[in-house]
């Protein structure tokens, strides 16, 4: 575990999203109307859509394109879609955001 | 030759039969109609739904005189035939003409019964089989404290008791039976039917027997029942049952029975004398249900033509609307020797299901309430299905069976193509699939190409249901819809909530109106939001994270990502300078794709996120400003040139499109908002297909709305003329508002317009001219938040959320 920081969780708007570039990729960081923070892919597996773009309701966020719902928790589509967008360890210590680098490296989040 | 075929009756079954004649073979015959009624063919079922004033008359007429004319049938409406001379095939009519016929069809119908009571002469006594007796139970209704009697207590009379107590009249319903319907309900629906009668003000009286029929000046007064009891009445209706009108076949000689005697292929003792409908007996039985009668009518057809076709019999499930009561009952369901019964009772919902068992064979069911399930058991019934592995579950329904999960739709799923689906037109549940096949996608669709739900009506859900199942998500049900899964509201409800409760916080419309989920979804969010800007312009503040992408970033996302950028030209004009700073921009930020847009500016496609800020900055420092070519909201006013320019101009159209977009850019609406000014009739800026049009002519301005040219193309409807500019401005201001203030979020004005009707909007906008002042002074508080540039604001304030967070891609790569 490597875990570094990478934001306050203001800096995210709240039931919003920033995203945090990568080696392999973008990753969305979704701050919940609780104020729980997750991580996951930024990118939609049906048509590459944006998911910090979306709107973010309870722990799913719907992917602005074509309104494919994921889970936050579990990264599983919701409903009547299949898919699966990947899902990266988050941590809040004192108000500030913490992601693990070593996850974010193994190229999982490629996607 | 063509050969003469004459018909007696223009009931449902002639008009079914004469239009599958038409259909196979429209030139074999040279047809004459007579019918006692002075009219065409109308669907006699629906009668009930004119009398309670959901339906008129016009709309229940299945084959107009228009329609028969049309396919060269003389009518004799009105005219009655008196005598049939069967050796010198020639009918008499009671004008005296006398016209002779090759083949000859008797479609008489049937007679209503009226019990030869004393009285039963009166004036104000009456069946209940016409367009004449429906009318005099309408124009009761119509008279102070009027009370009326219906004696029979089936379906008919039931209808009649409830239409008259819909019209206002004080109705009670004499019965001679223990309980009501007897021939379709056991006596624990009845018991719930008549309870919800009661619960309607109807009075019901079973066992009860008529004696004598009272009356004052000739006219009906009461009824008095064998009892003694005195029912005071207006009007009294006999619905107690009908009989085949055969005694016009009968004095022809004609072998009769109850009915007139018709074989397999609907043909009397006569041969060249055919015979369908309620007058006819065939193999012993009469026929009072349309589907058996619709069958008849393809028989008769195919047997006009010379071709094989039998009459066939089949069992009938009864499926039934008492008043708003859901009723179903098929096969046998009294007791009997080896029935047993399995029973299911809601008694707060009122739902009775019951089901007769024989042998592990399902031989009745009775339902009341819930009937959804009906056609699956009817289906398990005809097919004499074992249900002995499924008997524990087997009242639940299709949904619970084999294990297959809870889903309202899953009972229409479960049916087999075979299910009929409605009843009076025999139309299965494959036909219907067939149709949507070949691209029925709407219930009107379904009515046009199968007959489907054509004619009572009762069948309606069942196919909207089917539609849904097949469609998927391409069927939208039409009936009133909830916003979304997270409340059963309309947007309709929601929208009036929120101004009664003054409900202004997303919160606030949660907790008060009984939200499922913590805090909506991606589609109530985006509404709930706009409704409550659009109410309290001052006291909300707009929720960027419940708006679309486009919406919150500004700018419209493309598929690859990246964002199209469009400054506002105002009504189309633009500079040198602003050209320019458009170029600068486009070199600057790499800008792939530069496209003149439909509106009269210029979309710069291809822009990254994080460059969005620093191009908007760029434009703004040469006066440009967010052309909103993303929002819900006014898009643009398209202007031709006008009278500055062009030599047929009649008005400054160009002038009035910079004003009216200068007073109402940055307005949310419910869905977008484009404007046009023509400057002539010649119309230019197609502005009859704007949401909102203006064309100038030489003594004013010409508004009209509700036009549209996406997947629709619409042309405005007219709404008002004006003499000034600042009348036209108030004018449209006003329209936009009121839109604003009532309109389903993502209605169109033209949808919307559909649904209010012009007159309503017009007497608001342009009738009252107080109500328009204050519509345009209400979109004036919400345009002094409003009217301001989002791009400044974000370049300036916000610039920092259009960057990635962090980025370790760099230090990774350190």
């Amino acid at each position: 575990m490597n875990w570094i920081d990478i934001c306050s969780v203001t800096d995210i708007p709240l039931r919003g999203a920033r995203i945090v570039k990568t080696a392999v990729g973008c990753v969305a960081v979704f701050r919940t109307s609780d104020n729980e923070v997750f991580a996951t892919s930024n990118r939609c597996p049906h048509k590459g859509g944006p998911l910090s773009e979306g709107i973010v309701h309870g722990k799913a966020v719907t992917c602005p394109l074509h309104n494919w719902v994921f889970s936050l928790e579990t990264g599983k589509a919701q409903g009547p879609d299949e898919g699966q967008i990947a899902t990266f360890a988050t941590q809040i210590i004192e108000d500030r955001v913490l992601l693990d680098a070593s996850e974010l490296a193994t190229g999982v989040a490629a996607e | 030759m063509t050969q003469k075929l004459i018909i007696i009756g223009a009931g449902m079954a002639a008009g079914r039969a004469l239009e599958h004649l038409f259909e196979e073979a429209p030139d074999t015959y040279d047809v004459t109609l007579f019918n006692a009624e002075p009219r065409g063919t109308y669907n006699r079922i629906m009668l009930s739904p004119v009398l309670s004033g959901d339906k008129s008359f016009d709309e229940i007429v299945t084959h107009s005189a228009e329609w028969y004319e049309g396919k060269g049938v003389t009518t004799r409406f009105g005219e009655k035939v008196v005598n049939i001379d069967r050796s010198a095939q020639t009918v008499t009519s009671d004008s005296g003409d006398i016209l002779a016929y090759d083949k000859l069809i008797i479609a008489t119908g049937s007679t209503p019964f009226i019990i030869p009571l004393p009285g039963h002469d009166l004036d104000g006594v009456i069946a209940y089989r016409d367009l004449e007796d429906t009318n005099a139970m309408i124009s009761l209704g119509d008279e102070p404290d009027a009370k009326a009697v219906v004696i029979g207590g089936g379906l008919l009379g039931l209808e009649a008791a409830a239409g008259l107590a819909l019209r206002g009249v004080d109705v009670t319903v004499v019965h001679i039976m223990g309980h009501l319907m007897e021939r379709q309900l056991d006596d624990a629906a009845g018991y719930l039917l008549r309870k919800a009668l009661v619960n309607k003000g109807i009075s019901v009286k079973c066992s009860a027997n008529s004696k004598e029929i009272l009356g004052e000046d000739g006219k009906v007064k009461a009824l008095i029942l064998d009892d003694g009891t005195e029912l005071p009445c207006n009007l009294l209706v006999m619905a107690v049952g009908i009989r085949p009108s055969v005694a016009l076949a009968a004095e022809a000689g004609l072998a009769t029975g109850r009915g007139i005697h018709v074989d397999d292929q609907m043909v009397t003792s006569d041969e060249n004398i055919l015979s369908l409908g309620e007058c006819v007996e065939h193999n012993g039985n009469v026929f009072g249900l349309v589907a058996p009668i619709f069958d008849q009518a393809k028989v008769i057809a195919k047997t006009l033509i010379g071709e094989e076709a039998v009459f066939e019999n089949k069992e009938v499930a009864t499926k039934l609307k008492v008043t708003g009561c859901d009723l179903f009952s098929a096969g046998d369901f009294a007791e009997g020797e080896g029935h047993e019964d399995i029973v299911y009772r809601d008694p707060a919902r009122g739902v009775y299901k019951r089901l007769v068992i024989k042998n592990n064979r399902i031989v009745g069911v009775v339902m009341y309430g819930d009937t959804a399930d009906g056609n699956w058991f009817f289906g398990l019934i005809k097919d004499r299905e074992d249900i002995s592995e499924m008997r524990d579950t087997l009242i639940f329904g299709p949904a619970f069976q084999g294990g297959s999960p809870l889903d309202p739709m899953a009972a229409v799923a479960a049916l087999p193509a075979d299910a009929e689906i409605c009843g009076c037109n025999g139309v299965c549940k494959g036909q219907i699939e067939d149709a949507i096949g070949n691209g029925a996608t709407t219930l009107d669709d379904i009515k046009a190409t199968t007959k489907a739900s054509a004619s009572c009506g009762t069948c309606t859900n069942l196919v909207e249901q089917v539609l849904a199942v097949t469609l998927g998500d391409d069927f939208i049900v039409p009936a009133a819809k909830s916003v979304c899964g997270c409340t059963d509201l309309t947007h309709e409800d929601v929208r009036r909530l929120i101004k009664s409760k003054q409900l202004k916080s997303q919160p606030a419309v949660w907790q008060e109106l009984g939200w499922t989920t913590s805090n909506g979804c991606h589609v109530c969010r985006p509404a709930i939001n706009y409704y409550l800007l659009a109410d309290w312009p001052l006291e909300y503040q707009d929720d960027a994270q419940s708006r679309f992408v486009n919406e919150r970033n500004h700018a419209n996302i493309q598929k690859d990502g990246t964002y199209s950028v469009v400054p506002r030209m105002w009504g189309g004009i633009t500079t040198p300078d602003e050209l320019r700073a458009i170029a600068n921009a486009a070199d600057k930020f790499d800008i792939p794709t530069v496209k003149v847009t439909g509106g009269q500016r210029i979309d710069l496609l291809g822009v990254k996120k994080e460059d969005l800020p620093a191009i908007w900055f760029d434009l703004n420092q040469a006066g440009l400003v967010s052309g909103h070519a993303y929002s819900k909201g006014l898009r643009t006013v398209k202007t031709c040139v006008g009278s500055d320019h062009c030599r047929f101009g009649t008005q400054d159209s160009t002038g009035l499109g910079v004003k009216l977009e200068k007073h109402m850019w940055g307005s949310w609406t419910p869905h977008k908002l484009k404007l046009g000014v023509s400057g002539c009739p010649r119309n230019c800026a197609e502005a009859t297909c704007k949401d909102i049009g203006v064309i100038c002519v030489d003594s004013g301005y010409e508004i009209s709305v509700a036009g549209a040219a996406g997947m629709e193309v619409k042309e405005t409807q007219f709404l008002c003329k004006v003499a000034t500019e600042e009348e036209a401005m108030e004018v449209i201001s006003a329209m936009t508002q009121i839109y604003r203030e009532n309109a389903k979020y993502l209605d169109r004005i033209w949808k919307w317009v559909d649904k209010v009707g012009l007159d309503w909007v017009k007497e608001q906008v342009v009738e009252d001219l107080e109500t328009r002042q204050a519509l345009a002074e209400r979109f004036e508080i919400s345009q002094s938040v409003y009217r301001t540039d989002p791009w400044a604001e974000h370049a300036s304030k916000k610039s920092e959320i259009y960057q990635p967070v962090a980025n370790l891609a760099l230090e990774a790569a350190e």
